[in-house]
């Protein structure tokens, strides 16, 4: 049952110890940042308009868990319970969906620059949404006389996304066979076209439309809702659910397709999977928290920097760090000028980009692109 | 030498893309213990023949079975437990450790063994293709004759942890010295030779004429997409074959080693194989 050589005692202890340290340190980032996130979802709760002190917001979450009614009284529960809530939970999925899609979008592409935006989703999402906010409105109240129905924005950014994912899937589809390198520059292509035909709604838009299209596309976490959420949750929560049966396969791909082949990897499904749950989490996020860029590809590449691009690894840290970086980033996007809030893609490239260059400047030997 | 039933047998295989016949016609059997070397020159077809034989393409006529079933009706995973393949190059994007990649054979078809033994295959492949101190190093840092090392014990790997599943097992490995120096030559193929001992088929492609005389116990020289001879070495080449094949005058001598064919290139004919 041997290989021939036994390995040397003293380097094959040394081996043994360094595996034994990777596996101590992932286990230590896994509930460190695990520990942060729900720190930082705490804080979240009871920071805005109104301060409620992280001890008051953790008394009422307890007492409603326990169904403990009698001390569930007060403007404060209220807030808590039906508006902090809920928009932190939708921050908590939006950011670990995004992040997780930027990590399974660079490891299907083998590109360190790809982003959930290239299966489509963003640019499809962004077209269909500026036309339901530039043209919706004049053909409703054109016909029927009455308002454009709430639901009519994510329900056409969510359409537009897929049906741009699709299209995208079957260029780049020939027999069988999915070439992420036909999607990658169809991607752009389609990107581009999208685009310009965005453009071309917001210079036919009145000022009201052109100001809902800009804070669409700078995204916020405003107007979440136990709604929304019940609606979004089914639709993200598959992605992070299922991200432990794609790990393995994504790191075999890391060597090329032929090889992961030969490893024995589904490559066909592992893609198609991949590429069905990233349209879909994307998808969901871009329709009820509109463009929010920067988490998806900066958040795996902090993983990767400090931790290593294992998979097995890199999903569940890249979903906790997405969840944190999203629900601090509102945080920080209800204060800096409250009452107002900032749109939050402004406060995640703010604060995310200056972040992501001094890393890079402190440890550029880690990348090669 | 009596010859048991191969592992893997190939009859009248063909493979066309774009108009043009890649390979034609080739019929070639990898059996048990044999160390089975492919020969030829630039574009003679050999890595295509390969990727037919893997499984990784499917070919346009013939009939290719592996332990006794056709190959395109085995499943990947059952595949990967009955061949290894070492590619010609693996490049990485992403900072993957040296450790990491050779794990990357056994985190697949070794999931149902323990711990342990995962990573005692690891560190005895490491061992094996003499890359264990480089364990802790990242892959994109070495040298392209390391990374070439590092790739051979993940294709150890594999074939290790297959073990436990298919007896009868293939190693491929295309070019696996191209990169290497001389000891890592002679090394490398040392051990491809003591797997086949241990009853593997392995097929090597080979473009040093000596080390593939010196290392086959089946030679196949191919040529436009064909094989034109295969054979024991010694019988298999002569010298009129070579000037056919490789356009290169070359005179078959049987010094050093006792019945070793040796070669040496006398003078170039002067036009390039195309």
């Amino acid at each position: 049952m041997t290989l021939v050589v036994s390995a040397p005692a003293k380097a094959s202890h040394a081996l043994t110890s360094l595996v034994a340290g990777r596996r101590r340190i992932g286990l230590i980032a896994v509930i460190g940042l695990a520990g942060a996130c729900l720190l930082v979802a705490i804080v979240a709760v009871g920071q805005g308009a109104i301060s409620i002190p992280a001890s008051r917001v953790a008394d009422i979450l307890v007492a409603k868990l326990t169904g403990n009614d009698t001390l569930l009284d007060g403007r404060d529960v209220l807030v808590v319970l039906n508006i902090r809530l809920p928009r932190v939970l939708l921050g908590l999925l939006v950011g670990a969906g995004l992040a997780v899609s930027g990590a399974l979008m660079q490891g299907l592409f083998r590109n360190p620059l790809a982003d959930p935006g290239l299966v489509g989703v963003s640019s499809g999402a962004g077209l269909a949404a500026a036309a339901t906010i530039v043209l919706g409105d004049r053909f409703l109240t054109g016909t029927m006389m009455m308002k454009l129905p709430f639901a009519a924005l994510p329900a056409g950014a969510f359409c537009g996304g897929l049906a741009s994912t699709l299209a995208l899937y079957l260029i780049a589809t020939r027999g069988g066979r999915t070439s992420v390198a036909t999607m990658l520059l169809a991607g752009v292509a389609l990107g581009a076209l999208a685009g310009a035909l965005t453009g071309l709604l917001a210079f036919m838009s009145d000022d009201r439309q052109l100001r809902d299209l800009t804070f669409w596309s700078l995204g916020s976490l405003g107007g979440a809702s136990w709604t929304k959420l019940s609606v979004v949750a089914p639709i993200i929560l598959p992605l992070l659910l299922l991200m432990p049966l794609l790990a393995r396969g994504l790191n075999g791909l890391m060597l090329g397709e032929a090889e992961a082949y030969h490893l024995g990897i589904p490559v066909q499904r592992i893609k198609a999977l991949t590429i069905l749950l990233v349209a879909l989490a994307v998808g969901a996020s871009v329709a009820t928290a509109g463009l929010i860029g920067f988490v998806g590809i900066v958040v795996p590449h902090l993983i990767r920097l400090s931790i290593g691009p294992d998979h097995r690894l890199l999903l569940p840290l890249s979903a906790l760090g997405g969840a944190m970086l999203l629900v601090g980033a509102d945080i920080a996007a209800r204060l800096i000028v409250a009452p107002a809030e900032l749109p939050i893609g402004i406060v995640t490239a703010t604060i995310g980009a200056p972040f992501f260059l001094w890393l890079l400047l402190r440890r550029t030997s880690l990348i090669d692109v | 030498m009596s010859e048991p039933t191969p592992i893997l047998s190939s009859h009248g295989v063909s493979f066309l893309t774009g108009g043009r016949r890649l390979v034609a016609e080739a019929s070639l059997n990898l059996g048990g213990g044999t160390t089975t070397i492919l020969i030829g020159p630039n574009g003679a077809g050999k890595s295509t023949l390969l990727k037919l034989l893997t499984g990784e393409i499917k070919p346009a006529s013939g009939d290719i079975r592996i332990a006794g079933e056709p190959l395109a009706a085995v499943p990947a995973w059952r595949l990967a437990c009955l061949r290894s393949v070492m590619a010609q190059h693996a490049r990485l994007i992403f900072p993957f450790s040296v450790y990491e990649v050779a794990s990357l054979g056994v985190d697949g078809i070794g999931r149902a063994l323990p711990r342990p033994r995962r990573e005692a295959i690891v560190a005895e492949a490491l061992a094996a293709a003499g890359v264990l101190d480089l364990a802790g190093r990242r892959y994109q840092t070495l040298s392209g004759g390391e990374q070439q090392r590092v790739q051979f014990a993940r294709v150890l790997c594999q074939l290790e942890a297959g073990r436990s599943v298919a007896e009868r097992q293939i190693l491929f490995l295309d070019e696996p010295i191209a990169s290497l120096d001389l000891c890592h030559q002679l090394a490398l193929l040392d051990m491809a030779r003591s797997i086949a001992a241990r009853g593997v088929a392995v097929l090597v492609v080979l473009h040093d004429l000596n080390l593939a005389v010196t290392y086959a116990d089946h030679l196949v020289v191919m040529d436009q997409g064909r094989i034109i001879a295969q054979g024991p070495p010694a019988r298999t080449l002569d010298d009129a074959l070579l000037r056919q094949v490789f356009k290169v005058d070359l005179t078959l001598s049987r010094a050093p080693a006792p019945g070793l064919p040796f070669l040496l290139p006398q003078q170039h004919r002067g036009r390039p194989a195309t």
